[in-house]
């Protein structure tokens, strides 16, 4: 009877050795461990464009930059994740990220709506986030210490537009639509704040989750013939907005934030967008290090990259530095450690001088109003800068 | 200045509507017919929808690449279009029933609805899937056919693009067409016999298995005939785009009297008018305080009390069980 069960228990057993033989040796040549970097960004999905440069943006960066931490003794690994833009699928994915000790850094989200529940579960275990396309003012006004962005406000890119609309475009009136998201609804009604004391007249401020047919919120915005015709929302929805504006003969200017800010916007709407300006705080690929970001992003994935995925680059490479000068005194990296670190890196890269406050903006952050010049996808990059505003966060409203 | 605009996108609104309408009227027939028959609700049929959508969208594309779209005349080019599409979802519609329904037919009610819903999840990932290896997709565009972009400008607050038009033919044509079979074949004679009862329709010498596959076929092509009209209109699709329609149009079936072809077409009729007038004439009314969002709250309010009043539907008393 016995004889029977030494084979299967010796195949185990060998299974087993096996499994853990290499793990084994592998932490034995690296040495002292393994730090990793998560993203979370939609991969999959309308939005999965912007996503996958938020986790592309970040991937070139580990890979240049994690000579120094290896050097010491570390593993470098990224962990991409899939938040498909859904607050529920980002704070699933956020339980499993603290749940791995090794994950030091959390490069993400691509949506504020899912970036600030998802960043609640980051803060019960002080691991720090540092997010490159977050916008809205919620993210960091919460001021908790673990919470950063490389980018700029919604409460300031509101009035950035609303300033060039009022100012640079000259419009008397105004229609805006905007997602219904934290996002596109929070950057829409500062622009109205703004505009409307600039005494531009707001015509109609409607919300929506429509994808597809647009007819029956455009017919009566047409009917009142606005100067300008604001979306706040991401390219997904706007492209299809904006083409059905155009097809419906609204002859007003367009506008909107930084969630038009994709290849993609051209590639859904085409000519009907060519012309539009759009407010963003993704810096264009104008400097001479954002134009060699450019090269090697290209180079590597073969596409060009989309805005953020520099954003990404960059608050990657701040983690990065953060986590050198905690294992720099010796000590293994804790995410206590370089949460409180991150806060103390002076940073000057291809998208400027950044240094966080106390609530985690970064001082003084650029924000731009672009001109789509191309109905080709490829030629995203080329759109004309139209004006350049370097503003400093507002303080934390008591 | 508010009358005026209110008068002044009146007739606008309505071809909105209209137009919205037959599209969903489309979708609905494909619920209806199989409900008549079978007396279930088809939920993949938003899949069977979108499949036709996606047909056209690689068609068109194909034909851009290889250079000859803008060769075409757009009639002989929809032409193609709709056909393909109304073949494949008509053929994806009969693959279905007699791999997820047939085998279950003696089941309770309630079993093929889950495996409909199964195969619904199933047909989105599944297209989902397809695009993103074969483009490397999600959004999938229609491309432009230049001549369908024609509007013709009535006043300046109305005008109506030749596409919404076509849409509207369109949609009439197959309707009437669907009538005609349903109502004068002998085609249309067996599957009103088999509707009515099966059992008995064999026994009349109708090969019911046959019939009830024809039903599909008829079924899915008009869905997917209304997917191909849905991504020249509107333009964008992607593998999730057929939920909200099919969602409506089955609304649309149930508020016409689920089971009946003219019902289809009225209920789809009147959900889409609610709903653009909804839409845009909500904010207008009550100065913004409620907008364009509430539109879906505000046409379905209105068809809880039909029902309310006429719980079989519009026109669901006179045909039921005829179909």
């Amino acid at each position: 009877m016995t004889t029977r069960w030494i084979r299967p228990c010796l195949v185990l057993l060998l299974v087993l050795v096996a499994a853990v033989w290499p793990t084994g040796s592998s932490v034995l040549a690296q040495g002292k461990g393994t730090v990793k970097v998560a993203t979370q960004s939609p991969l999959s999905g309308g939005q999965a464009a912007l996503g996958e440069g938020i986790k592309l943006g970040t991937q070139l960066a580990v890979e240049k930059l994690k000579g120094k931490l290896e050097k010491d003794g570390y593993k470098v690994e990224l962990v991409p994740f899939d938040d498909q833009a859904k607050p529920d699928v980002g704070v699933a994915n956020a339980k499993n990220i603290i749940a791995d000790k090794d994950i030091m850094v959390v490069i993400g989200h691509l949506n504020s709506g899912v970036a600030i529940p998802s960043s609640e579960v980051y803060r019960e275990v002080n691991l720090a986030m540092i997010s490159p396309a977050n916008t809205n003012e919620k993210i960091t006004d919460r001021a908790y210490p673990n919470v950063n962005r490389v980018c700029g406000r919604d409460d300031v890119q509101g009035p950035v537009g609303a300033e060039f609309a009022a100012t640079v475009l000259k419009v008397k009136s105004v229609a805006i639509v905007h997602d219904k998201t934290t996002y596109g609804q929070g950057v829409a009604e500062a622009f109205k704040n703004d505009v409307e004391k600039k005494g531009v007249k707001i015509l109609a401020f409607e919300g929506t989750e429509e994808k597809s047919n647009f007819d029956p919120i455009l017919t009566p915005i047409k009917a009142k013939n606005p100067d300008l015709l604001y979306f706040g929302g991401i390219y997904d929805q706007g492209a299809p907005f904006f083409k059905q504006a155009h097809e419906k003969g609204i002859k007003a200017k367009f506008l909107g934030p930084d969630g038009l800010d994709s290849s993609d916007l051209v590639k859904i709407a085409g000519k009907a967008v060519v012309g539009m300006y759009y407010t963003t705080a993704a810096a264009p690929a104008s400097s001479p290090q954002a134009k060699q970001f450019a090269e090697e992003y290209k180079k590597k994935f073969g596409k060009n990259p989309e805005p953020y995925a520099a954003e990404s680059y960059v608050a990657t490479d701040i983690a990065l530095r953060a986590i050198d000068s905690v294992v720099a005194g010796g000590k293994a990296p804790t995410r206590d450690a370089v949460t409180a670190a991150i806060r103390k890196v002076k940073y000057s890269g291809m998208t400027g001088a950044i240094d966080f406050d106390d609530k985690g903006d970064p001082k003084k952050a650029s924000y731009y109003v672009m001109q789509v010049s191309s109905d080709d996808p490829n030629k995203w990059a080329e759109n004309k800068e139209a004006k350049r505003l370097a503003i400093a966060a507002p303080p934390l409203k008591k | 200045m508010d009358l005026q605009i209110l008068v002044g996108i009146f007739p606008q609104v309505l071809l909105d509507g209209v137009s919205l309408g037959f599209m969903y009227a489309l979708i609905a027939l494909g619920y209806t017919m199989v409900y008549g028959v079978l007396e279930f609700i088809n939920f993949a049929h938003s899949e069977i929808f979108i499949a036709g959508a996606f047909v056209g969208v690689e068609i068109l594309l194909g034909l851009k690449s290889a250079g000859v779209l803008e060769h075409l005349p757009w009639v002989v080019l929809l032409l193609l279009v709709l056909l393909a599409a109304m073949l494949v979802s008509g053929l994806l519609a009969v693959l279905i029933e007699r791999v997820a329904y047939r085998p279950l037919r003696a089941a309770p009610r309630l079993i093929p609805l889950i495996s409909a819903i199964g195969v619904s999840f199933f047909l989105q990932d599944l297209i989902r899937l397809f695009e993103s290896i074969w483009r490397n997709a999600f959004n999938l565009v229609y491309p432009t056919i230049d001549p369908l972009t024609v509007r013709f400008e009535i006043t300046s607050t109305i005008d109506v693009p030749l596409k919404t038009l076509v849409v509207i033919v369109a949609a009439l044509v197959m309707l009437f067409a669907l009538q005609f079979i349903v109502k004068r074949t002998k085609l249309g004679k067996a599957i009103r016999a088999v509707a009515e009862d099966q059992p008995t329709a064999s026994l009349m010498g109708v090969n019911v298995n046959r019939i009830i596959s024809i039903t599909f076929l008829i079924g899915g092509a008009m869905g997917g005939a209304a997917g191909v009209l849905f991504g020249v209109q509107y333009g964008l699709i992607n593998p999730y785009t057929g939920f909200i329609p099919g969602l409506k149009a089955f609304t649309a079936a149930v508020l016409g009297g689920i089971g009946n072809i003219p019902g289809a077409m009225v209920g789809g009729l009147v959900l889409g008018v609610l709903e653009a007038f909804a839409a845009s004439y909500l904010s207008l009314l009550t100065g913004g305080a409620f907008g364009a969002e509430y539109k879906d709250i505000f046409a379905f309010s209105i068809l809880i009390v039909i029902l309310i009043f006429r719980p079989r539907g519009l026109l669901g008393e006179i045909v039921r069980e005829r179909t």
